[in-house]
């Protein structure tokens, strides 16, 4: 059954502006929030105060309950969530500081895409989480995950002079950057999943062989490299991102190189936005940009007979504007038709890994009637395609689950894009890795 | 109360652990090395009297490993007064040396209570909290799962085998062995560990040599053979699981719900 | 010295523990024509000395305020026994009453400890083969002298060798010295919903499997198999399951059919409590990991891989 979306606005009758001066007044959607006091001072906002309070926690305190916010809100879907329902909360006295509900935001951006108040759970919720974290109320599940992350850099807690192992073995070269000794176009930062978790390595040993296929100077780091930390500081642990940073920053200083690429958008989110003020500038690329500028090299010769359907990750399409590249690489991947879910593009559904949550699935689980990762694969299931797309490595074992738990297994392939590139240049030896 | 903490650092449980050239010792060049869990289990049960009926808690430490300040910034960060760094680069110390070293430094103060972990995973010669409550000549009970203020001592509860437990009265000053605190040892931010670190939180305390000796040497060790007689099965977790209930079915079970 | 060996004993409500009796056993082994000595340390115990019989004598301290186990009390009896016959080797059992124990009668003795032995050697001079680092290293220790304190693993020796009827020499020692530690009371467990000493299936796990969510998993399989899901201490001390499925030294001794351990690092004292399983299957994804000594099959890899795919073959 395909879901026809039939929208009561057409798209280019709309004009979007990010700034409206009319009459010399700037009406931007930023000032116009009250003339008058609000029936929320009717209530007791100590609970709101404590928010708002907080650097970075004053937006919430502009919300005038639109609930635009609310159908977009992935959790909403599967529960009770949203920035709105949480602005009610707080004005009926809920304690955020200890309540599940500040564990359940993914961070997925599309309420701020969406807010005229620019409410902002981006800043909010890590502020509030920082606060939290202080007092030592994290839930179990992710103390765990930050105590592995500080002591092993990275938060599945494996040994991290095995973060090279992957390249073990394999039919191609993966030169360590502190071996090569030499400046190298390419550093590829990996990241923890691609290195540790077995589908991450099967589309890492993909990406190694498309990258030598085309002939790209590339190296990694191996051990030295560590969590990004973006995920930790959404969570609440600035410390621990700090950390991180101060460390992966020497470490990427002491190299050099002319573009940094990562398959992970929240390792890209972190180099564009967080580790610049740090003292760490590097020209970052996420690999399907990177493929993208490279398409007419690739030279793609194997048919791939799928109906393949996407799934925009939340951190490189809302929150860095990239929703172009992964496409026009599916587009021509030769023989394969392409599908789109109903929600795409700024409108994406988030997998639930986002913000902490890749770690939190047990709380998520009594406040949630599924997983916002079988509600997508359900979505995607529902367009007919065979195969699930995704260029993120948080993606790949949480849609692998969820097909298995909603009873889809076999009908649904989940494949990073390198792994359809391997094996439409004919480079994949048919097993997977 | 005025209650001291014994920490100590061993080798990472969760990596494999590898030996020396002439396999008397492991590998310690390449070694991790993380709070003893029994003795984080103790700074826990201490911080909790201490949250409960007030006084001090002050957490000591032998600079036997790089890891040790690290674990007494934690210390401070979630609650302990003062932490004390006996001695710095000293190297892997057995229980009677170590039993030595803390007898000498708290042999000087007079804190009520001392809390340590059971045992350590390294501990050949002895238990140091045991070592360290004969030489200091004070009560000691081991395998402690709860401890409560009674009048001028303490009620303390010991864990035997099957879940049985009994409560003891111990008089002041005494040392107990924890196995588990009341609850489980709490989170502390890393910001909070890094504000203890900036703060140079730590006192250092002059290190006395040991003189004694455990009266034991190592003179090999090894990894033992993984499986011995146990028949290893390969494969993937398909392999596996087709095996395994083979051997359900063969043992009488699995034959289905 | 008497150069005899001395075991420590252990009783709880008038009856030895299974420890003692591996002891004696063990001490049998090692004794020269010194003999084997049992210490018993208690109130009104003499009477107890009858079952002690594969020791040739037994040495006894008896006072009203040794009735129960009591750790400073104990402990300063059994090093006043130790100090009065000078024994060549002490055999403490690695249990909890022996962590009181041990150590101090090593201290006050001036002898060597060596802790987790699995075998003693004493026919030159004294060595021993012992555990370390949870299971994951084994090491040869030799002692300075021919003097020693051991703290044993449980199934060094077979009980039964020590169950001998007999009559020993009683010697009385006096009364012990007075206590710093005052027995107030015992506490049973509460009665869990399961008796897992009565289960034919176990389905055990240990750290492997992360959060208490994942139990939920495990108790499928268990009911699946007609069996229940048991733990190794570090889940119970969470607070994921209760104390009464705990398995181990300071949980309970099971010896069912089959035993799947999931995530189960094996460390002594868990591998003590379920040593005597018919089979024992293991998976851990540490090719280290000690449990794979004890186990019949093993499979080193994922709990997680590997549970949906034995649920599904169980169910179809």
């Amino acid at each position: 059954m395909t879901r026809k979306v039939n929208p009561k606005v057409a798209p280019d009758h709309v004009l979007e502006l990010d700034h409206a001066v009319i009459d010399e007044m700037d009406i931007s959607g930023h000032w116009n929030r009250m003339f008058e006091q609000r029936v929320i001072f009717d209530y007791d906002v100590a609970q709101l105060d404590r928010v708002t309070a907080l650097d970075g926690g004053e937006s919430m305190g502009w919300c005038y309950q639109c609930a635009q916010c609310i159908p977009v809100c992935p959790v909403d879907h599967v529960g009770s969530y949203g920035p709105r329902k949480i602005y009610r909360n707080l004005q009926l006295g809920q304690d955020l500081f200890t309540d599940d509900d500040l564990w359940l935001c993914t961070t997925c951006a599309n309420c701020l895409r969406v807010c005229p108040k620019e409410v902002d759970m981006l800043q909010i919720m890590p502020a509030v989480r920082k606060a939290a974290v202080l007092a030592g109320d994290v839930p179990a599940d992710l103390q765990d995950v930050f105590e592995k992350t500080a002591r092993y850099g990275n938060p599945l807690g494996k040994n991290a002079k095995r973060r090279a192992e992957w390249t073990k073995g394999l039919d191609v070269e993966v030169p360590l950057i502190s071996e090569v000794g030499r400046k190298v176009d390419v550093l590829w930062w990996v990241s923890d999943y691609p290195a540790y978790h077995p589908r991450g390595i099967d589309a890492s040993r993909a990406l190694a062989r498309v990258l030598h296929h085309l002939g790209v100077d590339f190296a990694i780091l191996g051990a030295e490299e560590r969590h990004d930390g973006d995920s930790m500081l959404r969570a609440g642990e600035a410390g621990l991102f700090e950390m991180l940073a101060e460390h992966n920053i020497e470490v990427l200083n002491s190299y050099e190189f002319d573009v940094l690429l990562t398959t992970d958008p929240h390792a890209y989110n972190a180099f564009l936005h967080e580790y610049p003020q740090r003292g760490g500038t590097y020209n970052v690329v996420h690999y399907t940009k990177f493929l993208e500028q490279r398409l007419d090299d690739l030279g793609m010769t194997e048919t791939i007979d799928r109906t393949i359907t996407f799934h925009d990750p939340c951190y490189l399409g809302r929150h860095n504007g990239e929703y172009d590249a992964p496409r026009t690489l599916i587009g021509a991947l030769p023989g394969s038709e392409f599908v789109e879910m109903w929600r795409n593009r700024e409108n994406g559904y988030c997998c639930g890994g986002g913000g902490g949550g890749m770690w939190l699935d047990g709380l998520a689980a009594d406040n949630q009637s599924m997983r916002l990762s079988e509600k997508r694969v359900m979505e995607a299931v529902e367009t007919g395609a065979d195969t699930l797309c995704v260029v993120c490595p948080y993606e790949v074992s949480r849609f692998e689950d969820a097909v298995k738990s909603t009873n889809n297994d076999g009908k649904l392939e989940v494949l990073d894009i390198a792994e359809l590139l391997e094996t439409a240049l004919g480079l994949s030896n048919g097993q997977r890795g | 109360m005025d209650i001291a903490v014994i920490l100590r650092t061993v080798p990472d449980p969760v990596e494999e652990l590898e030996l020396n050239d002439d396999e008397t010792d492991l590998d310690r060049d390449y070694l991790g090395f993380v709070l003893n869990e029994f003795d984080d289990h103790a700074l826990e049960e201490a911080l909790l009297l201490k949250e409960a009926g007030g006084g001090s808690v002050t957490a000591y430490a032998i600079g036997t490993t790089d890891e040790v300040e690290q674990i007494l910034y934690t210390a401070v960060a979630k609650g302990a007064d003062a932490a004390v760094k006996l001695g710095d680069d000293v190297g892997a110390l057995d229980a009677h040396a170590q039993a030595e070293v803390l007898a000498a430094a708290l042999g000087e103060r007079s804190h009520e209570l001392i809390l340590c972990g059971v045992q350590a995973s390294d501990e050949i010669d002895g238990q140091v909290a045991m070592l360290l409550s004969a030489k200091l000549d004070l009560p000691h009970v081991s395998v402690v799962v709860g401890v409560e203020p009674a009048g001028d001592g303490l009620s303390v509860t010991k864990e035997y085998w099957g879940g049985i437990t009994a409560t003891y009265d111990v008089s002041l000053p005494a040392v107990l062995g924890v196995q588990a605190a009341q609850q489980a040892p709490r989170y502390v931010a890393v910001s909070r560990i890094r504000q203890a670190q900036e703060a140079g939180a730590l006192s250092e305390a002059p290190f006395v040599p040991p003189t004694g000796s455990s009266g034991i040497t190592i003179t090999a060790m090894r990894i033992p053979e993984s499986g011995t007689g146990a028949e290893m099965i390969s494969g993937d977790e398909e392999a596996a699981a087709d095996r395994i209930v083979e051997l359900l079915q063969a043992a009488g079970m699995g034959g289905g719900a | 010295m008497s150069g005899a060996v001395l075991v420590i004993t252990e009783h709880l409500n008038k009856r030895f523990t299974d420890a003692t009796f591996e002891l004696l056993a063990l001490a049998r082994t090692l004794a020269g024509d010194a003999g084997v000595e049992a210490a018993l340390v208690g109130s009104g115990v003499a009477g107890m000395a009858g079952e002690l019989g594969a020791a040739d004598r037994v040495v006894v301290i008896d006072a009203p305020h040794l009735e129960v186990f009591d750790p400073d009390g104990h402990a300063a009896a059994f090093a006043a026994v130790v100090a009065g016959r000078e024994p060549r080797i002490v055999l403490v059992p690695y249990t909890s009453t022996g962590m009181d124990v041990g150590s101090h009668i090593a201290a006050r003795a001036g002898l060597p400890l060596v802790s987790y032995c699995r075998s003693i050697d004493a026919s030159d001079g004294l060595s021993a083969t012992c555990q370390l680092y949870a299971g994951k290293i084994e090491a040869d220790v030799s002692v300075d002298g021919d003097r020693a304190v051991f703290s044993v693993l449980s199934g060094a020796a077979p009980a039964a060798d020590g169950r001998l009827e007999g009559s020993p020499e009683v010697v009385e020692a006096g009364v012990g010295a007075a206590s710093r530690t005052r027995f107030t009371g015992l506490a049973e467990p509460e009665g869990g919903d399961v008796d897992i000493t009565a289960q034919d299936v176990l389905v055990v796990v240990g750290r492997g499997i992360e959060s208490e969510a994942n139990i939920e998993d495990v108790v499928k399989l268990a009911e699946l198999l007609g069996g229940a899901v048991a733990a190794s201490r570090p889940i119970v001390d969470q607070g994921w399951l209760p104390k009464s499925r705990q398995v181990g030294k300071s949980g309970l001794t099971v010896k069912p059919k089959v035993y799947l351990a999931l995530g189960v690092s094996g460390a002594p004292e868990h591998v003590e409590g379920m040593r005597d399983s018919s089979t024992i299957i293991a998976v851990n994804t540490d090719p280290q990991a000690p449990i794979f000594g004890v186990a019949h099959h093993g499979w080193v890899g994922d709990l997680f891989d590997l549970l949906p795919e034995l649920t599904d073959r169980l169910e179809g």
